[in-house]
């Protein structure tokens, strides 16, 4: 028998490991829409809430949580992409000249079936927002010279191609996760006939919801935001 | 019957894939069989055809089959695009001509995945089956007389679920769906009918290990998790048994 690691390299161990990573970047993307909407309050909550995030535990949580993250997104990524990539091009030297879908209980969809691309472009785009709203220079305002990310992101959103290519890209996310959802549990082997269908009921619902929430964002703001907004009394 | 149509039966086209023996490339070559009879099955067709290609002196068409009652596994054409038929639930031999309309063509083609090599037209080996089957597929046990009936309790939904994964017949449709080429349908029913029953309990952990990394040394693709492989499977198994072929995995590999 092999070794714990090339079990874990194995076909079913990277199932697994793209179920877990896919699960805990899935629970990741929810917390970051639910923070995102502080923007809906304006700049004080905005900033107010990245400011929380950046000292928090002396700074240090901000840096555990991005370590953990890019974890995350490299073993999802290599184990996703030999999967739908590398594996299955090898699998399959030639391929059917007339193949059609089977239909029935079939599972497959364009969710299904574009993850590996919807994937990559989602990758791009989070790089991408690192750098244009992270990786910048803030404006320090306030008493405690709290960033203005508030005015970067809205500044941001005020070019209609920020604004059109996030709302695509995060009806992208929505397909991806529609798929993605339902199928990390199967992946991780906690599924059978009864759940199956609940499964994949509430990866429909959830998707839908986070894409709206996170369309809606790029959409209000492109519209409604000003980036030189400033926060109330009490805020910062 | 008085249906001119029906007398003189239906006229298929069929694109087929011919492939010399040991040639690693092969063709599609259309063939039209005539007084083709809704009565008849898919291969009773196909046999109609080879008889016409010998009486004019060409070789017959190889395809794979045997009882010809949809229990043995053996059958396995991608017709139209489908693996087995683009009816649920049934093999190759158990496909109708009644399904089809006169002038219709067919397109048929051989299950396709590297481990299943062609070995002349629509014939390919299935012997990876055979090899991870061997590697765990069976319990070990000492057979003396025939147990008393009670001695080994197994609720009703274990058996049910156990016999489900059972009644799978090995004949490779659910690589030929699957967009990966992927195994893990064959080997999961292999490997959950056992889990469920107590018989299978003392080596759930070898079997799990050896099976799974034998089903990857033969070069069967990974799973995607689309389904296409139950939605073929003439056995209609669930992909509840991949979960569970997961599961079992997981705990094998912490046991070791």
């Amino acid at each position: 028998m092999d070794s714990f690691g090339s079990t874990l390299w194995s076909s079913v161990g990277k199932k697994v490991i793209t179920g877990i990573t896919g699960l805990a970047l899935f629970a990741f993307v929810g917390v970051h829409l639910v923070g995102n909407f502080t923007l809906f309050l304006g700049p004080g909550a905005f900033n107010g809430y990245a400011h929380f995030l950046e000292s928090a535990l002396h700074g240090w949580l901000i840096y555990a949580f991005e370590a953990g993250i890019i974890v995350l997104f490299f073993f999802h990524i290599i184990s996703t992409f030999t999967v739908a990539w590398t594996d299955k091009r090898k699998a399959r030297a030639i391929g059917y000249k007339y193949g059609k879908n089977a239909g029935g209980k079939s599972r497959k969809t364009f969710s299904s079936i574009s993850m590996i691309y919807t994937g990559i472009l989602l990758v791009i785009f989070v790089i991408y927002h690192v750098k244009i709203f992270k990786l910048v220079d803030h404006e320090l305002i306030g008493p405690d010279n709290v960033k203005n990310l508030y005015k970067v992101v809205v500044t941001g959103f005020k070019n209609p191609l920020l604004a059109g290519g996030t709302t695509v890209l995060m009806i992208l996310l929505g397909f991806h996760l529609r798929h993605g959802i339902w199928s990390a549990f199967q992946s991780i082997g906690w599924a059978n006939d009864r759940y199956l269908p609940i499964l994949t009921k509430i990866a429909l619902i959830v998707s839908i919801l986070l894409a709206i929430g996170f369309v809606a964002l790029p959409i209000y703001l492109y519209f409604v935001g000003d980036p030189n907004a400033v926060a109330g009394p009490g805020g910062h | 019957m008085s249906d001119q149509s029906d007398k003189n039966g239906m006229t298929i086209h069929l694109k087929i894939w011919r492939q010399a023996r040991g040639a690693s490339q092969g063709n599609f070559v259309e063939y039209t069989v005539n007084n083709v009879l809704a009565e008849m099955s898919f291969l009773e067709m196909l046999d109609i055809l080879n008889e016409d290609l010998v009486k004019k002196g060409d070789e017959a068409i190889e395809f794979d089959n045997d009882c010809r009652e949809g229990i043995c596994g053996t059958c396995g054409l991608v017709i139209s695009g489908v693996a087995h038929g683009t009816h649920a639930g049934t093999t190759t031999c158990e496909v109708r001509m009644r399904n089809y309309s006169d002038g219709d063509t067919i397109t048929v083609e051989p299950f396709r995945a590297k481990p299943f090599t062609i070995i002349k037209d629509l014939v390919v080996d299935r012997s990876s089956f055979d090899r991870i089957q061997a590697k765990g597929g069976f319990v070990s046990m000492n057979v003396g007389s025939a147990p008393d009936g009670n001695a080994v309790p197994v609720p009703k939904e274990a058996a049910d679920n156990a016999m489900d994964a059972a009644s799978c017949i090995g004949c490779g449709a659910c690589v030929a769906a699957c967009p990966n080429a992927s195994a893990s349908l064959f080997v999961s029913a292999k490997i959950s009918q056992f889990s469920w029953l107590p018989q299978g309990d003392p080596e759930r952990t070898r079997r799990a290990l050896l099976m799974v990394e034998q089903m990857d040394a033969e070069g069967f693709g990974n799973c995607s998790n689309h389904g296409e492989c139950e939605a073929v499977c003439p056995k209609e198994i669930s992909i509840q048994n991949i979960a569970r072929m997961r599961r079992e995995f997981i705990k094998a590999a912490f046991k070791g």
